[in-house]
């Protein structure tokens, strides 16, 4: 059963008698609960040895350790460890699908079919890619609150669309983006489906098998994870088809003087170096966690916190809400009149963290008629407590309050 | 220096005034401007500054953009500080501002209202929005000295 009280007996920093804080900023990152942080430690403290390297013990222990994270976190989306790659961050696992299979496979006069409320790491490289192949990149109209409908989507599809780009989870709306009819009606165009998981996957069931999916990329220190780690899943026939974007050790099976050289498997083929195996580790034990909770149960938490906060500020007058149906666990606001920056340095100064500004995805303020926003993004630790809190300090923010907090 | 500069109220109403009725807004089309777009600060602050410089005085200050309030204030209040000044005496202004910013002993007298900004460095996530605009007029300022040496 989910009880939130629990959860937050696992986060030390939620419970420091001097340091207050309600974060509300999980979107950015997750706060990370102790059995992490513990596995994180004991790798360094006990068995700190590379991974596919050593006959010897602690090696070995460390080897059979990260075999079976790999194979815990692809089955977390319903993935085989060959079609789970890991990199850096769901940044790399997004540059990694754009340089190494669109710049292989988008030609002239292609079209990359993509979202207004793309985050930059998503769209970014795909600019890059359309500049290269003169390919064109074309946007799916959202509607006014900055969702992907199914019918917008139908009509902006066509066929000389080769790659959709499209986030599951919309980082400053939080709108849920039909991935599964998505990735059914691109490939019946014959075109591929991207999908930025980043916001998706640490707050609800996602199966990628059921999806359909291409590629989808995410990140572990959004769900619980430590920083540096990330996982690009992608078919395994179009993983094969891909080369690696780095070379080096781990990653062939052999090479010789003349040049000759033959590359490991997918996933090993596109990790060369020494991966952030205490990262990895890390991961595989907030996987746990989370699989303890249960999805499920995560996004009911999470549903049960928004309608609670969203009912509040309907009833106070200084708000605005810009994605009052939103589906996740993200809600963008501003206090009437006042500049996001400064109602978030009024919240901090009350031990209460956001994000203020345009959250990375700067194409969508055009949709939503606002520049910048308060991002209030909540996680399995929130309480409708906090929540009490927050709306009561949202209330009292103005601007001589939030002046007179530099003079 | 006077007292009421010190008291809290004039300081807050001070800023107020600037964010609210900010002056010298709105950019001029007159080609003896030289601007500067300020976007690159942090994730949110937007703001172009011009510059109109003629025998080594700053004629006129310019700017626009979507800002919070700090940012606004703070660069309302620098056009207002250094409009009409020669360039020499308006560079001492801006090394005076940038010491009260860092918290070091500074010449409030020279600095007049732009004092409503001495506590900033207690909020050291602000000091970017207290700066942008006095970053701005230094850059147009520097600019001016490298052409004239070309």
């Amino acid at each position: 059963m989910f009880d939130v009280n629990k959860v937050r007996k696992d986060f030390s920093i939620l419970n420091k008698a001097d340091q207050k804080l309600i974060y509300l900023d999980s979107g950015a990152t997750s706060l990370k609960p102790q059995c992490v942080i513990d596995v994180v430690s004991d790798y360094y403290t006990n068995y700190p040895a590379n991974i596919h390297r050593g006959d010897y013990d602690i090696s070995l222990k460390a080897s059979e350790l990260y075999d079976k994270a790999r194979l815990n976190i692809a089955d977390f989306i319903n993935a085989s460890a060959a079609e789970t790659v890991f990199t850096s961050g769901a940044t790399a696992a997004l540059n990694l699908v754009a340089y190494q299979f669109g710049m292989k496979y988008v030609i002239e006069g292609d079209v990359i079919l993509t979202t207004e409320s793309e985050h930059a790491s998503s769209i970014l490289p795909w600019f890059l890619v359309a500049k290269a192949k003169k390919a064109m990149i074309e946007y799916i109209p959202l509607t006014s609150e900055g969702a992907v409908s199914i019918t917008k989507f139908k009509k902006a599809m066509h066929e000389r669309v080769k790659i959709v780009v499209t986030t599951h989870v919309s980082n400053v709306v939080g709108y849920i983006s039909p991935i599964k009819e998505m990735a059914s009606i691109a490939h019946e165009h014959g075109a591929y489906i991207v999908v930025d998981g980043a916001q998706s996957v640490p707050h609800m069931p996602v199966d990628v098998k059921e999806l359909d999916v291409d590629f989808l990329a995410f990140s572990g220190h959004k769900m619980l994870g430590p920083t540096g780690v990330g996982i690009l899943y992608g078919k395994k026939v179009l993983l094969n088809e891909m080369d690696p974007l780095f070379y080096g050790g781990g990653s062939n099976a052999r090479f010789d003087r003349c040049g000759n050289l033959t590359l490991k498997q997918t996933p090993d083929k596109f990790e060369a170096g020494t991966p952030a195996i205490e990262g990895i580790l890390g991961l595989s034990a907030a996987i746990d966690y989370l699989k303890q909770l249960g999805m499920k149960n995560v996004m009911r938490h999470e549903e049960e916190l928004r309608t609670y906060l969203l009912e509040k500020l309907a009833k106070i007058d200084n708000v605005i809400v810009y994605n009052p149906h939103t589906e996740g666990g993200i809600i963008a606001l501003n206090v009437k009149d006042i500049f996001s920056q400064d109602t978030a340095a009024y919240l901090n100064h009350h031990h209460i963290a956001v994000r203020a500004g345009n959250h990375c995805a700067k194409i969508l303020k055009d949709v939503i008629e606002t520049t910048d926003t308060i991002r209030c993004s909540f996680y399995i630790y929130n309480t409708k407590e906090e929540i009490d809190e927050f709306v009561s300090v949202l209330q009292e923010v103005t601007i001589e309050n939030c002046v007179n907090l530099i003079i | 220096m006077s007292d009421m500069m010190k008291d809290p109220m004039v300081l807050r109403q001070l800023i107020m005034d600037h964010y609210q009725y900010p002056r010298n807004r709105g950019l001029s089309t007159d080609e003896g401007y030289q601007q500067i777009h300020m976007d690159s600060e942090s994730c949110i602050d937007d703001i172009m500054v011009q510059a109109k410089i003629e025998d080594g005085v700053l004629v006129d200050i310019r700017f626009d953009g979507v800002a919070c309030t700090i940012s606004t204030a703070s660069t309302s209040m620098m056009g207002e500080l250094l409009k009409g000044k020669k360039i020499n005496e308006a560079k001492m202004v801006i090394d005076e501002y940038f010491k009260m910013i860092e918290n070091e002993s500074h010449d409030e007298e020279l600095l007049a209202e732009a004092i409503a900004f001495s506590n900033v460095y207690k909020q050291p996530n602000r000091i970017k929005c207290a700066t942008i605009g006095w970053n701005a007029i230094k850059t147009l300022i520097d600019k001016g000295d490298s052409n004239e040496k070309r």
